[in-house]
């Protein structure tokens, strides 16, 4: 993995007249605390967890491409649906979120780093160390299998007596400790690193999306780590938290999770929305359509997405009061979105729009989101709930949010700052065939799941009876899947191929370029900014252009620039929890051999974890980096 | 970042020396961050807690189980601790490093006062009361939560001792200042929690 | 408010075309968009506004979509800088308005139907009170004020309120019978749920756990026969009648000790597995093979009940049931003879 991410990003700043020590090759890796690097870790490692979440999705597909079929058995097939969302959800949509905020942020803001560097690498390791954890489970004795939502009592070690369950918890935990310190850095680098002039509404509106996603993940996922560490302790510690026998409460379970589970949905449409806000004007050659007000929606949308949590539980029996003001409160939020769609449209309207490959995405995107949404409105209301929920119209719902609409801005944002990451442009002939087969496939797989779901079709069921006219569209529903690998093929190939072609993309290689990541170098220098730009107004590139200037304004004379030293310390740290939570997991377990029980059964295993983590932690505390300085004659290239 | 770093401002020391440079500014802003995390964190433990209180699973019940003179110590304890690290910050800013180590050094022996009278307090529960983990579903989230804030006075103290032992190596500078005053931070808001704990958990679980 | 309801009403025929188009979609018996009773006749009602309402908000945007990107394609040769527009107050408070106003049409119904839902007849003296209890993989139907229990076959009176009482004895699941309303989740006790339908038409609707509850949470299936008043009391009275029990005293002992110990049948056995009684009557063996002599949907039940009894485990992966074979030690002879007299065990 580090070994491509190193021969696609070549192009680096001169290296000589360092006093600090420099790593090469994979140490680099390890030990860079540079955002842009960080951003390529993110993106690989997202990257391929989405892989194996598709691959996941592609056995289901087969599974069900014909009634009673036996190709995989139903406990196999109930593992693979949880891992499939599981992952997808954690571990392969939010790393490559986290990748395109780490990689766009600070320059869109012009800073030259985020505002804690070390804590950047911190998060990326433990997500990566909590994913590797989950993944485990599928050779270390079963992997989960009660859904990604793993309700109780189904969940608890009486009726998922494998480990699987307990990969899920204690990987989504280190995982999820690493999207909270995301979460808090990007928070805190918006906050304070923007530069001169860049006032919170002249911000690009990824830098917003951003804002506030990070603001909902500090107070969401906080959530989902008490509900894990109370499954936890009712699994390994013998708690009883949801066990009804003693006094528990399974309902507690749902409600922690939809808490957090809700506003996780907007944590990953929001950087979408983000992305598509700034490949549509680019596109367009048009400043986006009601700014204030698209800001605004965001706002409203993320704080609506807290109080809409039990929309989820309609049948879980909360009552009709409750039903009915979780029904109007989900159906606000409406309001909000369409507000952006008809921003969008109207930012192209009286433009010049060039259907370039992440243009194309961002085209898709809009009705294909629509229609996710229109089917969000549909289930908001309870009654008709009662017949959606839990059937394959939630399915398809929540793919053309996720996939449709997240998946297609990821895939907008990536084509569109592929340059900009990497120096190089990823071909457009490719890019085109990837957006159709992508496109065409996802419609084909998730349309017809509306009518299954409908026809009386329940979801996570691993087949089905014949005869109940489900068989044709479940046929399509796979071919479509298909091609939606199909549509990843030629992505791949597409990153392949760009990578063995010369990096030399321009500054602003799409000509058009707006905000300030394009007033610099194509990939940026390790510092980004040689002079931190002034910003005189929203779009501060296209100001300047506009006003006949080449680059911007600097809004400081050259100087020597003070940077972050690497250091291996976030890697040991996620190591440690990772050592940690194995131990811990398997410490009510009897082995064959008395050392191995000794270790294990006495938490010896996690406290040589707890160690290695606190102690990096006291090394960090007890030695302070001091950095190292960029002079001068260095930025001048001598 | 090219400003305000550590080592342009050496010499003599600001009136807020935590917010001298950009990355004490960073550190507080984010801490305060972090700390709405773990209010959100704390919420949902008490939440849990509300929701269980009364599931004793013919286990002893909160009134049966709780001593309050004991308790109410252990409050005092601690609230006199979060005193004398306002103290602590006080002689910071009026740059007395000396004073300010002694400040911090009588929270963490009252922290710790704190935290033994609740090691005490749990294992009198499990040995005499049979009151443990695994009883009933009040049992789990009382462990659960007053163990969450135990754990985090645990780390506090741990924290403060390292940051007592920085301050005698290197002093008060522009570097540990933004270190202690974080910690005071840390440390006022367990402080809260308890309150919290000590009127939802043990008040309420005395007459309610 | 005026103009919510002039709105509700333009949408009227838009609405009855969709309905006709909709009910071609599904079985009868078993899809959510051919309702069989008033219950998924509301829920049907409200997706039939709910659909209408998002057609016509997607017709807009795709519309302005599909014009945006006709009209507005960038020309070769095109350098000049379109205007750049901020954005425009009138036309951003035009899209914020009317997506609440329509968010209002839709809510207003929405809350009726809630508070409709909320009816659960549970007090009600001519409703027919039903326990209905959750297992890992098969549905247990306790008429209280009968005495009767049953598994599988839930057989109701047609037309008449049945209130129902939803628990589970394991982990959570949720009863569903699409074309006779929507679903309500079985929970544990201290959270157990009530809710009514009713099912004005005789005939037999397919019933399905929504709710994950382990590998064969798809094949937990169930049948709610709909019958006249008369039938219905029949039905009560024979599975009040005395238990059948095999004719050869041998089968009969082997019977009792190998499957009486955790199931019953009339007044005999332990209540522990799924009630047998009359389960020559039943649409399904073990819900999920399908009883039918002709060979369309399933077997004849015969046929299902051998596949049952020789491996249960095949049929149902991860259910309760110990292997006839080997677990219990029947011979196939045993169990072939099992099953003839389970097939004959029918009520007249």
């Amino acid at each position: 993995m580090a070994q491509t991410a190193q021969s696609l990003n070549h192009a680096r700043p001169p290296e000589a007249g360092h006093s600090v020590k420099r790593h090469t090759g994979l140490m680099d890796w390890i030990t860079t605390v540079d955002h842009k690097k960080i951003a390529i870790l993110y993106l690989w490692a997202g990257g391929l967890f989405f892989g194996i979440g598709g691959l996941e999705a592609i056995l289901i597909r087969i599974q069900l491409i014909k009634p009673m079929n036996t190709f995989l058995d139903a406990q196999t097939f109930n593992e693979l649906i949880t891992m499939h969302g599981t992952t997808m959800i954690f571990l392969g949509v939010m790393p490559v979120i986290f990748a395109l905020m780490n990689a766009v942020i600070p320059l869109q803001i012009g800073a030259r780093d985020v505002a804690f560097p070390f804590l950047n690498a911190l998060g990326f390791w433990t997500f990566l160390f909590g994913g590797l954890l989950l993944n485990l489970s599928w050779i270390m004795g079963g992997a989960p299998d009660a859904g990604w939502t793993s309700y109780t009592p189904l969940s608890t070690s009486t009726y998922s007596a494998t480990h699987g369950v307990d990969f899920y918890t204690i990987g989504l935990q280190i995982a999820g400790l690493g999207t909270l310190i995301g979460g808090i850095n990007f928070l805190a680098t918006i906050i304070t690193m923007r530069a001169p002039g860049m006032s919170y509404m002249r911000m690009p509106m990824f830098a917003w999306t951003t804002f506030i996603t990070s603001a909902i993940i500090l107070f969401a996922f906080p959530a989902i780590t008490v509900g894990l560490v109370l499954l936890t302790f009712d699994r390994i510690l013998g708690a009883n938290f949801f066990e009804v026998g003693a006094g528990g409460n399974p309902v507690l379970w749902q409600h922690i999770f939809w808490i957090f589970g809700h506003p996780e949905v907007y944590i990953l449409i929001l950087p979408a929305f983000g992305i598509i806000s700034e490949v549509i004007p680019t596109f367009a050659r048009k400043r986006l359509f009601g700014y204030s007000s698209m800001v605004f929606a965001t706002i409203l949308i993320a704080f609506l997405g807290f109080m809409v949590w039990a929309h989820h539980m309609f049948t879980t029996g909360l009552g009709p009061v409750a039903n009915a003001l979780f029904s109007v409160s989900t159906m606000l939020i409406a309001v909000p979105t369409g507000i952006k769609i008809f921003n969008w449209l109207f930012t192209m309207w009286g433009g010049q729009v060039r259907f370039t490959t992440p243009n194309l995405f961002a085209v898709g995107f809009i009705p294909t989101f629509t229609m996710g949404g229109v089917t969000g409105v549909m289930l908001a209301s309870a009654p008709a709930d009662f017949q959606f929920h839990d059937t394959y119209f939630v399915v398809a719902h929540f793919h053309y949010v996720i996939v449709g609409g997240l998946v297609l801005g990821l895939f907008a944002g990536l084509h569109y700052w592929w340059p900009k990451m990497f120096g190089r442009m990823l071909d457009e002939g490719l890019g085109k065939w990837t957006f159709w087969t992508f496109i065409i496939g996802f419609h084909m797989t998730f349309f017809v799941q509306h009518f299954l779901g409908l026809m009386g079709m329940q979801r996570r069921v691993f087949t089905y009876l014949p005869n109940q006219q489900f068989d044709l569209l479940n046929l399509i529903s796979t071919i479509g899947a298909g091609l939606m690998g199909v549509g990843m093929l030629f992505f791949l190939t597409n990153i392949f191929l760009t990578s063995r072609k010369p990096a030399d993309a321009a500054d602003d290689p799409w000509e058009d370029g707006r905000t300030l990541e394009w007033t610099i170098p194509s990939p940026p220098p390790e510092y980004n900014f040689k002079q931190t730009p002034l910003v005189r107004g929203i779009d501060a590139f296209w100001k300047e252009k506009t006003a006949g200037h080449k680059g911007m304004t600097p809004s400081e004379p050259v100087g020597s620039i003070h940077m972050p030293s690497a250091t291996i310390l976030p890697f040991l740290m996620s190591v440690g929890i990772f050592i940690a939570g194995l131990g811990f997991m398997f410490s009510r377990d009897t082995f064959s051999s008395d050392a191995l029980s000794f270790l294990f059964n006495n938490y010896i295993v996690t406290g040589l974890g707890l160690l290695i983590t606190f102690g990096s932690m006291l090394m960090r505390s007890l030695f302070d980096d001091h950095g190292w300085h960029i002079e001068p004659e260095e930025l001048e290239g001598r | 970042m090219t400003t305000a770093h550590a080592e342009a401002v050496k010499g003599t020391l600001p009136h807020e020396p935590e917010k001298a440079t950009l990355e004490g500014r960073n550190k507080v802003l984010a801490f305060w961050l972090f700390l709405g995390g773990e209010a959100v964190l704390f919420g949902t433990l008490f939440a849990t807690f509300l929701a269980l209180r009364n599931q004793t699973n013919d286990g002893p019940s909160a009134n049966e189980l709780f001593h309050l003179p004991l308790v109410a110590a252990a409050t005092f304890l601690l609230l006199v601790s979060s005193l004398t690290s306002v103290f602590a910050i006080q002689a910071m800013h009026r740059n007395r490093p000396a004073l300010l180590r002694s400040w911090l050094l009588v929270t963490v022996v009252l922290g710790a006062a704190f935290l033994g009278l609740e090691i005490y307090e749990f294992s009198e529960y499990v040995r005499h009361e049979k009151f443990g983990m695994t009883t009933s579903a009040f049992s789990s989230a009382f462990y659960t939560l007053v163990g969450f804030h135990g754990a985090h006075v645990a780390f506090g103290i741990l924290w403060i001792s390292v940051l007592i032992g920085q301050l005698v190596r290197k002093g008060l500078t522009v570097v540990t200042a933004p270190k202690i005053y974080v910690s005071a931070m840390y440390w006022h808001f367990i402080d809260v929690v308890w309150v919290f704990i000590f009127t939802v958990v043990y008040l309420l679980g005395k007459v309610g | 408010m005026m103009k919510t309801w002039q709105a509700g009403k333009r949408l009227l025929p838009l609405t009855a075309t969709l309905g006709l188009i909709l009910a071609g979609c599904g079985r009868e018996d078993l899809s959510v968009l051919r309702p069989q009773g008033p219950a998924a006749e509301s829920s049907f009602d409200l997706m039939k506004l709910a659909i209408t309402i998002m057609i016509v908000v997607l017709l807009i945007v795709f519309s302005i979509a599909a014009y945006v990107l006709i009209r507005f394609r960038r020309k070769p040769g095109q350098r000049e800088i379109p205007e750049q527009v901020e954005g425009n107050f009138k036309l951003e408070v035009l899209w914020t308005v009317i997506p609440l106003i329509l968010v209002v049409v839709l809510a207003v119904p929405t809350v009726k139907a809630v508070f409709a839902a909320g009816n659960d007849h549970s007090d009600d003296k001519n409703a027919i009170k039903v326990k209905v209890t959750g297992h890992q993989y098969w549905w247990e139907f306790e008429y209280t004020d009968y005495g009767v229990k049953t598994a599988q076959d839930l057989v109701i009176p047609a037309g008449k309120d049945i209130a129902f009482e939803l628990s589970t004895a394991d982990v959570l699941h949720s009863f569903w019978v699409p074309s006779l309303a929507g679903k309500m989740d079985t929970n544990p006790d201290g959270t157990i749920n009530r809710f009514s339908f009713s099912a004005p038409n005789e005939g037999v609707y397919r019933g399905k756990c929504a709710e994950l509850c382990g590998p064969s949470h798809g094949f937990m299936e169930f049948k709610v026969k709909s019958v006249s008043d008369a039938e219905f009391e029949q039905w009560l009275a024979s599975m009040k009648s005395p238990a059948v029990l095999p004719e050869d005293p041998e089968l009969a002992k082997k019977f009792r000790s190998a499957c009486l110990t955790c199931h019953a049948v009339g007044d005999q056995g332990v209540a522990m597995g799924p009630n047998l009684t009359g389960l020559g009557s039943r649409e399904s063996v073990a819900g999920i093979l399908l009883n039918d002599d002709t060979g369309v949907d399933g077997a004849p039940i015969l046929d299902n009940l051998k596949t049952w009894l020789h491996d249960p485990q095949s049929v149902k992966p991860g259910n309760r049931m110990p292997d006839p074979k080997k677990d219990l030690g029947l011979t196939d002879e045993e169990i072939d003879g099992i099953a003839e007299y389970l097939a004959g065990y029918t009520l007249d």
